[in-house]
């Protein structure tokens, strides 16, 4: 009975997380913290970076993967397919309502005329991302290689992404191997 | 089969992008134009769309997408692709996450993964730029018209905001509004 009562407020709390959260990824870290961690005491505040630093290094959406992880340590699998779904639901539930009348807005001409606007405006939001990732990312010979290398093969070559990140991902792995091996010597 | 291949694509996204957020737009970029789901502007107004509703970007593109090109199952196919690679690698990782955390390999790949999302979002922030400061192509005539002079103000402008932390939302809001005055006024 308390699984149940458990998962079901997993459900809820996520669906709330979803709901509130505008941007998704990091923007959703502190209402997260404050559900989880104040409202209901599932899990601690250190739990929160150790999610931070988990979701980083695995694939996939972070909101995904905190809401998979922190239902898994409240209530097992149960818990984190009721978090997942909860956190994907409120997204999935008014981009689909959105999709069906988006394209009846874009004939208006004022409409046209804002998005005009806020094509730029986006074009500013990436590029204040980039600065942010740039900020978090290592730095050095090594990383300035690989985000020099990384953006000259795929805007000027026909390269797929995928390429590209297995490719990073392999060389950040010969790396450390090679300043480890230098290391012990 | 546009169901497999909804799923299949936004299975290939989830399981290849790092760091969630603009860090999944590189990947997002190529896939849905290479099977001509969206074209550049429609990428961008969405991502405007989807920074002024809530939930993350990825599952909001794969829920769009997915309803655009094959209804409510479509949306429902594009979007269990997204998550399902997420949701299982946690699950896996969740039972030995202090050893995964400090494994060198990991680690290792981790120290490759974050240059390569910035010199990736890099490319495609590039070649989004293209569509909107130059959308017939380069070429010097673009200097003449007014469009680029708009779109240059009011990205000069958001840029400054946005570094003085202002919301995305609002932003949004305000590029809008200069964009409905100078569409007017020209």
């Amino acid at each position: 009975m308390k699984q149940i009562q458990k998962t079901l407020s997993l459900l809820l709390t996520f669906m709330k997380i979803g709901l509130f959260t505008f941007g998704g990824g990091y923007a959703m870290i502190p209402l997260i913290q404050r559900e989880t961690v104040e409202n209901k005491k599932w899990i601690s505040d250190e739990d929160i970076l150790e999610i931070v630093a988990i979701a980083e290094s695995t694939p996939g959406p972070i909101a995904i993967n905190a809401a998979t992880f922190i239902g898994w340590r409240v209530a097992g699998f149960g818990g984190a397919l009721a978090a997942t779904v909860g956190v994907v639901l409120p997204s999935f539930a008014i981009i689909t309502a959105i999709s069906f009348v988006l394209s009846a807005f874009q004939d208006i001409l004022w409409i046209r005329y804002a998005f005009n606007g806020i094509r730029a405006g986006v074009l500013a939001l990436i590029v204040k991302a980039l600065w942010s990732m740039y900020k978090q990312s290592q730095k050095g010979i090594f990383a300035y290689l690989i985000m020099f290398g990384a953006f000259a093969v795929t805007a000027f070559l026909p390269v797929n992404v995928v390429f590209v990140i297995l490719f990073c991902a392999a060389a950040g792995i010969v790396q450390a191997l090679v300043v480890g091996r230098r290391n012990k010597r | 089969m546009i169901y497999l291949d909804l799923l299949l694509t936004f299975l290939k996204v989830g399981l290849f992008t790092f760091g969630g957020g603009y860090a999944m737009l590189p990947m997002i970029r190529d896939e849905v134009m290479a099977h001509g789901w969206m074209d550049q502007n429609e990428l961008i107004d969405f991502i405007a769309v989807s920074e002024s509703t809530p939930g993350p970007f990825g599952v909001n593109i794969a829920t769009f997408v997915g309803t655009r090109t094959g209804g409510i199952f479509g949306g429902l196919c594009a979007t269990l692709g997204v998550v399902l690679p997420s949701f299982v690698i946690i699950l896996i990782v969740a039972r030995c996450y202090q050893k995964f955390k400090s494994n060198k390999l990991v680690i290792g790949a981790m120290n490759g993964l974050k240059p390569a999302v910035v010199g990736l979002i890099a490319a495609a922030l590039l070649s989004l730029s293209q569509t909107v400061f130059f959308p017939a192509g380069w070429s010097v005539s673009v200097f003449g018209t007014a469009q680029f002079y708009v779109s240059l103000g009011i990205f000069t402008a958001a840029v400054v905001l946005a570094f003085k932390k202002l919301h995305p939302i609002l932003i949004i809001l305000l590029s809008a509004v200069l964009g409905v005055i100078v569409g007017y006024a020209v």
